[in-house]
């Protein structure tokens, strides 16, 4: 088997706040451990407020007071290289960065500079790691735009003068325009009605099979999930309670909440009742003991408000935290 | 009896550019519609961004002018309302519920206190324990309290709670009519179905007609009674919204259709994507 191109290993990332001379600690993400391996759209879905995102920060390296990485590792590997994001000094991090990692953003506003021309948000991203002239360096940014079926006439655009769905777009460009080997998508499509979204996605999905990249997908749209995701990793309060390939976890999900967000998904041509999940979602700083899930679980027991179920292997490739499929006596 | 709302022939026209480069932007372009006053219902408008349903809502809700036609509720021309009494008598009936719940509360006010606001401005309460007894009706009726809630900021309570107030104050003024603007567009997957089934209840056990605006016709299918469907300011097509939806006819319609993203496809890695990508002409 060859090794993943990135391994978290017992992740917890805290946020460590101290106010009026009270130290709180929100664990937005507690003992995450997975891997992606190469060419491959990993999913990872979760309600607001689960720690998806501060998850794939700390994968990027981008943590800043008061969020500090506690424990566990991530270790990447790029074309044979290990490259460990919690040891590697600022300049390997820096090197690594949209050379090797890129991220997309959800607000692509954002990320293009509003009061300058497109072209001058490449040169500021990805001039230095192409490390070529800047004649060539254009060439290699309109061939790229090209071939994403963009017209390298938006270089000279203001980013206000393209629509949301271009914009993304460009971000995408943007992202990709190195070849990285890994990349990080976090809600790019949120914000884009029905059409454009799935523009958008298949735009990613063409990209990632030319680079033959390995990208971490990161909406709370299972729906979108179950189109483009090879794998899935499902989140909640910090925790991964289940992961498997996305057929299986939707035919047929283990654990109660990603049963839950597969049945609630509304479909043309079914009218039948759908409930909503009740109860409110865990508050980080203060989370349920045990099992986080059990005060909405409909399938909570004694046990689950007492033990933390442990992530078990029931079947190649599938792992789920729940005592209701893996019985503590079996997973102690 | 005159019909609880009739869209006659509606027009807005928005001109765009400078003095030298004029060009006028039909953002909603001849709509009629009509929804009856005895049987409450739930009619879908959807279309992609810059179809011209916000517009739509906007003039609905009387914040905008139609350039023609007119819009009539209870058979009054909004056009005609004049002065505060008239305008607070229309908006006690004619409620909005908004697309974003962070950024329909201001996040530096108690959530309660814009519940009492509406209750003593819209509803026109005056005594404490009325406009008290009146939001904690409003709250039950989404599921909630005002015990719950009160005293507490915005960013204390879930997007799926604060939707849920945001609707629940929607109905202290006990409207006929709530026009609600992609009310779960942003709220959380798991929590999405507990909002809609909310409006499906509203209709249902208060006999509110309900306007609900959005691009997601998996909703749409699941609660709408009717539906239209919107394109550059035209309605395409319009009818029971189960049998629109099963079979569209228009090409818009069916692009629509196709570009929804079905989860059955799971496990599929793409390769739906590409031929619903294809027939959406990206």
């Amino acid at each position: 088997m060859t090794v993943p191109v990135l391994q978290v290993q017992a992740l917890r990332a805290y946020y460590k706040i101290s106010s009026f001379g009270l130290d709180r600690e929100v664990r937005a993400v507690d003992d995450v451990t997975f891997h992606v391996n190469a060419n491959e759209i990993y999913g990872l879905a979760g309600e607001s407020s689960c720690g998806k995102t501060t998850l794939i920060r700390t994968i990027a390296a981008a943590t800043k007071p008061p969020l500090r990485v506690v424990g566990g590792s991530i270790v990447f590997n790029f074309a044979g290289r290990a490259v460990d994001m919690q040891k590697a000094d600022d300049d390997t991090v820096a090197a690594v960065r949209w050379k090797h990692l890129s991220y997309i953003m959800q607000g692509s506003m954002s990320v293009l500079n509003p009061v300058r021309r497109v072209e001058r948000s490449f040169v500021d991203f990805a001039f230095r790691h192409v490390g070529r002239r800047m004649a060539e360096f254009l060439d290699i940014v309109s061939d790229h735009l090209r071939r994403l079926d963009l017209s390298p006439d938006i270089l000279s655009a203001y980013p206000h003068q393209l629509s949301g769905g271009m914009r993304q777009r460009v971000a995408i460009a943007l992202a990709t325009v190195c070849r990285p080997e890994f990349i990080i998508a976090d809600e790019p499509t949120t914000a884009l009605d029905v059409i454009v979204q799935n523009g958008v996605l298949a735009m990613i999905r063409d990209v990632q099979k030319e680079l033959g990249s390995s990208l971490i997908f990161v909406t709370h749209d299972l729906a979108v999930h179950a189109n483009l995701c090879h794998r899935l990793g499902v989140m909640y309060a910090g925790r991964l309670v289940e992961e498997g390939g996305t057929r299986e976890m939707f035919r047929a999900p283990l654990h109660p909440y990603t049963a839950h967000l597969v049945a609630s998904l509304p479909r043309i041509g079914n009218t039948e009742p759908k409930k909503g999940l009740e109860g409110t979602p865990p508050n980080l700083a203060d989370p349920p003991s045990g099992c986080r899930f059990h005060p909405r679980c409909p399938l909570a027991r004694e046990v689950c408000r007492a033990q933390v179920p442990p992530m078990v292997e029931v079947a190649p490739g599938r792992r789920v935290a729940c005592f209701a499929v893996t019985p503590p006596a079996r997973a102690a | 009896m005159p019909p609880l709302l009739e869209v006659a022939d509606a027009h807005r026209v928005y001109s765009l550019g400078s003095i030298f480069s004029r060009h006028r932007l039909r953002a909603v372009d001849g709509v009629s519609f009509t929804m009856e006053a005895d049987k409450p219902e739930i009619f879908t408008i959807v279309g992609e961004s810059g179809s011209g349903k916000t517009t739509l809502a906007r003039m609905i809700l009387n914040m905008v002018r139609p350039s023609s036609g007119a819009i009539r509720f209870r058979g009054q021309d909004l056009s005609q309302i004049r002065g505060g009494q008239a305008r607070l008598a229309f908006m006690k009936q004619v409620q909005p519920i908004f697309q974003n719940p962070f950024e329909a509360f201001n996040p530096l006010k108690k959530v309660d206190r814009y519940l009492f606001m509406t209750a003593r401005h819209i509803a026109g309460l005056t005594a404490t324990t009325e406009i008290e007894a009146a939001t904690d009706e409003a709250l039950r009726n989404v599921g909630l309290s005002l015990g719950e809630i009160r005293g507490r900021y915005p960013h204390e309570l879930s997007g799926g709670q604060l939707q849920r107030i945001a609707i629940a104050r929607s109905l202290i003024s006990k409207p006929a009519l709530i026009v609600a603007d992609e009310p779960v567009s942003m709220v959380d997957a798991s929590l999405r179905m507990s909002i809609v089934n909310l409006l499906r209840r509203l209709r249902d056990g208060m006999g509110v007609s309900i306007i609900y605006i959005t691009h997601d016709l998996a909703t749409a299918y699941y609660i709408s009674d009717r539906i239209i469907i919107m394109n550059k300011g035209r309605v395409v097509e319009s009818g029971a919204a189960r049998a629109v939806l099963d079979n569209p006819q228009h090409p818009y319609s069916i692009r629509l259709k196709q570009a929804v993203l079905s989860p059955e496809a799971a496990g599929s890695a793409g390769t739906l994507l590409a031929e619903s990508a294809a027939a959406a002409g990206q």
